[in-house]
């Protein structure tokens, strides 16, 4: 799927819950448990992202040729936004992932549920999701 | 719903709910239930008009006009001034100045008096329950100076080790800052016997009343304390003016903090004489309409009566911790004999920013994270809390909705 067709697939799936404030932050706290604890040696300062108000580690590979993201962070509705952005990105190129937009915020009305701090912050996990993709185009083009 | 004061007399709840507007809307969907008055309150329409008026009926800058407005305006702000001395109890209208708030006011006194007076090797003593805004000023003129800081450390129950107190103070001691009340926990912290304590060595104390001002009774005089301030806004008044007392001996002796209009006598580039109290403090145009505005919050709190007004909220407290408490899954932090109308807790196993979002959610405004509090936090081994407070206009019903929001969380999470 590309990561257009994966943020509609978001999108839908948080229309079934029909604008409902509380049912969408409990959608992503489940979100956010259902994604794998990282990895001790992978929480490690290096991987924290700035400018969140609560803690979140970022991670990536390169496995042929795509990139993969490992993330986690300390409260669960953040866990959450850390598991959409996985979703979206995880398996593509890292061109795709630096040339992509992502518009489905707007289109699940995040502003509601996660408010102006959080919403730095998950523009700040987007950044450094895309820094990764950025390292990894750079290297790629080096290596060939 | 209607509380028995212990002296009678009957606070009408839904009346004083009815002089709040910004109290009857839905948030999220759900009628706000507003339990984050530590950070600030709202305010009364009697405040709310006190700036309206201003704005469209007398405008004018102070102290220097000689026309109708300029008059209007000074006598207006000025009687605040006597408002606030009789809400202290403080011994002369001088001794108020107006500030921006607690926060202002303990630089005011950290650059002013401290830079003045401590010297290298003087010691000042602060403790474990402080605002960041009673800690970093003193740490500014701490590092400068090469004054040492001492802490008076918090207990498990959340109240100052008076114990450790008593052996951390001595003649080295010069000045003692510290909260009335903690915001973070609510604990009321024994200051008249801190004062008491540190007047027989000589220093003097600071007392930060940003969270009592609206709840306990406080007489400066009484007292003794050296210098005391509030924040307008924690206490039904408008944002950006507070107070700061100082004692007139004190004050007078204290170099001025700001430059500018208003503070001086008089100017000439080989030397400028500085203004009488309080003016000496109050450089540049003051917050006019604030004040004003600050006066008519004064006036809401003594018509109703800060006894009326404690007993309801202490009401709401008891209730609220004796509830939480039974709840398995939570963890009261600070758990003080006494305090002001503050719970701070815990949920096992959800973060608090977690809590503070679903109670959101459900319309419940409360306040996650450190409160500017992390020494504290710290000691308890926490990164932060959620912290549900209360002012005169909360009612039963909505620590109901409140305990019903944090049992559907617990519920809903395994």
């Amino acid at each position: 799927m590309t990561i257009e067709e994966i943020q509609k697939g978001i999108v839908q799936d948080f229309s079934l819950l029909d604008g409902d404030l509380e049912m969408s932050v409990r959608y992503l706290m489940d979100l956010g448990q259902k994604l794998p604890a990282l990895p001790e040696k992978d929480r490690v300062d290096e991987n924290i992202v700035k400018g969140c108000q609560s803690k979140v580690w970022l991670a990536a590979d390169l496995r042929d040729d795509r990139i993969y993201f490992k993330g986690d962070s300390n409260t669960a509705i953040t866990k959450g936004l850390v598991s959409l952005l996985i979703r979206i990105f995880n398996g593509h190129l890292p061109d795709e992932v630096l040339t992509s937009e992502l518009g489905f915020m707007q289109k699940i009305g995040m502003d509601r549920f996660i408010g102006t701090q959080r919403s730095n912050g998950f523009a700040s996990m987007i950044k450094q999701m895309k820094n990764y993709a950025l390292a990894y185009k750079i290297k790629s083009n080096i290596q060939a | 719903m209607k509380v028995d004061a212990p002296n009678g007399i009957v606070l009408d709840i839904a009346a004083i709910r009815a002089q709040f507007p910004i109290l009857n809307q839905r948030v999220n969907g759900h009628p706000l239930v507003y339990f984050d008055n530590a950070a600030t309150t709202q305010k009364p329409k009697a405040v709310i008009q006190a700036l309206t008026d201003y704005y469209s009926g007398y405008n004018a800058n102070i102290h220097r006009g000689i026309h109708a407005l300029a008059e209007k305006a000074t006598k207006a702000f000025e009687e605040t001034r006597t408002t606030a001395q009789h809400f202290l109890g403080a011994a002369h209208k001088e001794e108020i100045i107006f500030v921006r708030g607690v926060t202002e006011a303990i630089n005011l006194v950290a650059q002013s008096y401290g830079r003045s007076v401590l010297n290298k090797g003087d010691e000042i003593i602060l403790s474990g329950l402080e605002h960041h805004s009673n800690i970093v000023p003193w740490q500014i003129v701490a590092e400068e100076k090469g004054i040492v800081i001492k802490i008076i450390p918090v207990t498990t129950s959340g109240e100052l080790d008076l114990g450790v107190f008593d052996k951390i103070i001595s003649a080295k001691t010069k000045l003692i800052s510290i909260n009335h009340a903690s915001n973070s926990l609510g604990t009321i912290n024994p200051i008249h016997e801190i004062i008491l304590k540190a007047h027989a060595v000589g220093a003097i104390v600071m007392i930060d009343g940003a969270q009592a001002a609206a709840h306990l009774d406080i007489d400066v005089q009484q007292l003794d304390c050296d210098f005391y301030c509030i924040s307008g806004h924690k206490m039904y008044g408008p944002t950006g003016v507070g107070i700061l007392y100082g004692k007139k001996e004190l004050l007078e002796k204290m170099p001025p903090y700001m430059g500018g209009g208003e503070m001086i006598q008089q100017v000439t580039f080989a030397k400028t004489t500085y203004n009488d109290l309080p003016y000496k403090f109050e450089a540049g145009t003051p917050n006019i309409a604030d004040v004003i505005a600050l006066g008519a919050a004064f006036e809401f709190i003594q018509l109703h009566g800060k006894e009326n007004i404690r007993a309801h909220e202490q009401g709401l407290l008891a209730y609220a911790t004796d509830q939480l408490g039974a709840i398995a899954r939570v963890r009261l932090i600070g758990t003080a004999k006494e305090k002001v109308s503050v719970v701070s807790f815990l949920i096992d196993g959800v973060h608090p920013f977690d809590v503070g979002q679903l109670l959101d959610a459900r319309g419940v405004a409360v306040r996650t994270g450190h409160h500017c509090t992390q020494p504290l936090m710290d000691h308890f081994g926490i990164e932060g809390t959620v912290r549900a407070s209360f002012a005169v206009y909360n009612t039963m019903e909505e620590v109901d909705i409140f305990l019903e929001g944090i049992s559907r969380i617990i519920s809903l999470q395994k």
